[in-house]
């Protein structure tokens, strides 16, 4: 990539691509906030979902900072990806309290029933399963996570129906 | 007729189902052609009953719960909309309730109580009074009143708060820093959590106070990106708080200045700890710092920083209304004010427990808590979250008080208490220990970062019956390696539940599974 000045970010937006022009107007809504990279971060992820490897050099270029830098900072957090998800993804609670009332059968049975080990994604790419640590939704757990929404007491009949309706839900949308 | 209700909103009550429940209120009340209000409240934090459904009645407010949405055409034959209790899931007035009357809610009075983004009802209720009182004082005033209540920190290390402040506010004027630690990590805890969900207000107040006491002009809360709806709940409450004038370059037209800001993280444990925080904070990796320079002196961007948990800040607008003393009539010993202790993991009668310092582990399981949900034996308790000791029932009946417990080895932490069945594996639990070290460790040193990953593999050989006696005086000084050479509590505590294991369940650990021979 050709050096260009950050401050007008113009001389580059004729070579940009569309994801690279919106991954370059993320960047520029928020590089001027104090400790702007996890704020970047996270609202590149939150518009495609994942960390495309074309938001690295333009993170890179406008904050100044190496790539190698950009990608240590991302590698560090368990919650960015850089590999696009499935339809949802659904996040596992390993955590303690949740081990106490079954979580660790839940999360076996997750695998089994998704046909999928932590970061994997169903081949009809519908679920993404994840790992996480706790929900702050200790008392009553199994906990899990799907999208935004928390779940409760889920035990392994709970988790099928829950995934069916996710899945019912999508054939509709379609 | 009209009739005013109130169905929870917070986390564990949404997760519960408490949204169609309050769609089946609304339809059931729609067809009755009453004139309903109904408020999305906070959660009182008795999880067991949610979604808990109040109704308000001439005599107060009374209770139902645990209510799902199947259940709603009984409860409204049964007479719900006029308070009616002839119903299995009517509780009687909510103040009434046991669990509820026998706490001493000084932090948690309000929530539950009200609705979380109303002005009106915070004020109603004292809100903002402390931070009126801290305009009319000097920084030095409101240091003093802090100091007086004797809060010592609500993240782990238990420093006393106003010696923190004192030190941010005796350095030169210049930009100076008030963070928030809302990365709540701990497994069994959630206090948090209820306070930015259901009294955002509470910490605006304290944050803005803290900022005045040492002269802060702009606030960070760092809050983990495991808890989206109390992100979502406190912008708003933000926003409201700048419109109305909480916030901003003239709190109250005092001519006062400022701003605060939320910053998620991003799934990373260590970012609890303060200086990992800061780096976090600061758009790095999230390392540990080594101390000194302590965070007072350089903290954010190299400035005196303030760095607190959320309920250290949220205890400070009590403190300041009815004065420091006040929160320090309650507590025991050097262990001053009410602790929120969190019921988690195998119990009954789950949720938020706020109690002046000094009552027994014992009783808060049994007497609140109810023993276990499964109606097993209990047989352990982890308190203070993964790098606490598991406890074994020797040890449930000394009083809850910081120096008590440290005396045995035990860290009360953020208050989590994680209650566990007989049925539980204590090897188990122990190579999780050192797994969950293995997936957290920032990777500054070797202890923690290697340390862990041998700990794993020295477990599954003892579990598997492998030269037992030699790899567990492997474990054992494996363990004392990292709390001797690790830099920060991560790799340095990690060893406090393998050794509680040691310890108190050996035979857990020893016991030869999948029938090898012993
Ligand atoms: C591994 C680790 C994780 C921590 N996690 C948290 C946390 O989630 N929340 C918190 O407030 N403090 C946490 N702490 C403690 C903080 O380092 C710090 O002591 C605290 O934020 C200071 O605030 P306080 O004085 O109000 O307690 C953690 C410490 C360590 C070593
Ligand atoms: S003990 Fe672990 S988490 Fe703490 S600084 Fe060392 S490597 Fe990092
Ligand atoms: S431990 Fe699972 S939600 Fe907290
Ligand atoms: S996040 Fe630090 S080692 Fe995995």
């Amino acid at each position: 990539m050709y050096k260009h000045n950050n401050q007008s970010g113009q001389a580059l937006s004729t070579a940009l691509s569309p994801a690279q022009q919106a991954i370059q107007d993320e960047v520029d809504a928020l590089k001027h906030t104090p400790g702007a990279m996890l704020p970047i971060l996270h609202a590149i992820q939150d518009r495609f979902g994942y960390i495309p490897d074309e938001a690295v050099p333009i993170i890179a270029e406008t904050l100044r900072h190496t790539r190698a830098e950009v990608h240590g900072i991302i590698s560090f957090y368990h919650h960015f990806r850089t590999r696009p998800a499935g339809r949802h993804v659904v996040q596992i609670c390993r955590a303690e309290a949740c081990q106490a009332v079954g979580g660790r059968q839940l999360e076996q049975h997750a695998k089994n029933a998704l046909g999928v080990d932590y970061h994997g994604t169903t081949l009809d790419r519908q679920f993404t399963l994840e790992a996480v640590y706790c929900l702050g939704n200790c008392a009553c757990g199994p906990s899990i996570r799907v999208g935004d929404e928390i779940h409760g007491r889920v035990d392994p009949a709970r988790f099928d129906a829950l995934m069916d309706d996710l899945s019912a839900t999508v054939v509709e949308v379609k | 007729m009209s009739v005013t209700l109130y169905v929870p909103a917070d986390t564990t009550a949404r997760a519960l189902g408490a949204d169609r429940v309050a769609d089946a209120l609304r339809q059931a009340a729609a067809e009755r052609g009453l004139d309903l209000t109904l408020i999305r409240n906070g959660s009182r934090g008795l999880f067991w009953l949610e979604p808990l459904v109040e109704v308000a009645t001439p005599k107060g407010r009374v209770a139902y719960g645990p209510v799902t949405p199947e259940a709603v055409p009984a409860l409204v034959e049964a007479g719900l909309f006029d308070g009616g209790q002839d119903h299995d899931l009517a509780l009687g007035l909510t103040e009434d309730i046991p669990y509820l009357k026998n706490q001493q809610r000084l932090t948690f009075s309000r929530i539950g109580v009200t609705d979380p983004l109303s002005l009106d009802d915070y004020t109603g209720l004292r809100g903002f009074e402390g931070l009126k009182k801290a305009l009319s004082l000097d920084g030095q005033g409101i240091i003093d009143e802090v100091k007086a209540s004797g809060l010592r920190g609500r993240g782990g290390a238990a420093f006393p708060t106003a010696i923190k402040w004192q030190t941010v506010h005796d350095e030169p004027p210049g930009q100076k820093y008030i963070v928030c630690n809302a990365d709540e990590g701990d497994s069994g805890t959630f206090a948090d959590r209820l306070v930015m969900e259901c009294d955002p207000y509470m910490l605006i107040e304290g944050m803005t106070i803290a900022g005045l006491a040492v002269g802060a002009p702009q606030g960070y809360i760092y809050l983990r990106s495991e808890y989206p709806l109390a992100q979502k709940i406190f912008n708003e409450a933000l926003r409201r708080a700048y419109a109305a004038g909480y916030l901003g370059e003239d709190i109250l037209g005092s001519g006062r200045h400022f701003d605060l800001e939320v910053r998620l993280g991003a799934g990373a444990y260590i970012c609890g700890e303060e200086t990992s925080l800061l780096d976090s904070l600061e758009g790095k990796r999230g390392m540990v710092r080594a101390k000194p320079p302590l965070p007072a002196i350089q903290g954010l961007f190299g400035r005196p920083t303030v760095v607190n948990n959320v309920l250290s800040l949220a205890a400070v607008p009590f403190i300041l209304d009815q004065g420091g003393q006040a929160y320090a009539d309650y507590g025991l010993g050097r262990s001053r004010g009410t602790l929120a202790i969190q019921l988690a993991g195998n119990v009954k009668r789950g949720g938020l427990v706020e109690l002046a310092f000094g009552t027994t582990l014992r009783a808060l399981m049994e007497d609140f808590g109810g023993g276990t949900r499964s109606g097993r034996p209990l047989k352990a308790v982890q308190v203070g979250g993964p790098l606490g000791a598991y406890l074994p029932e020797s040890q449930w009946d000394s009083p809850i008080d910081y120096e008590a417990f440290a005396a045995f080895g035990g860290v009360v932490g953020h208050g989590g208490v994680v209650m566990f069945d007989d049925s539980v594996d204590m090897g188990e639990q122990a190579r999780f220990a050192m797994e969950f070290c293995t997936v957290e460790s920032c990777g500054k040193c070797t202890p923690c970062r290697i340390g862990s990953v041998r700990g794993v593999e020295v477990i599954d050989r003892i579990r598997a019956g492998e030269n037992r006696d030699a790899n567990l005086e492997l474990l054992s000084e494996l363990c004392d390696t990292m709390v001797d050479g690790s830099l920060c509590a991560m790799g340095g505590m990690t060893p406090f539940p393998v050794q509680s294991v040691l310890k108190h369940f050996p035979d857990d650990l020893t016991r030869s599974r999948g029938g090898a021979p012993c």
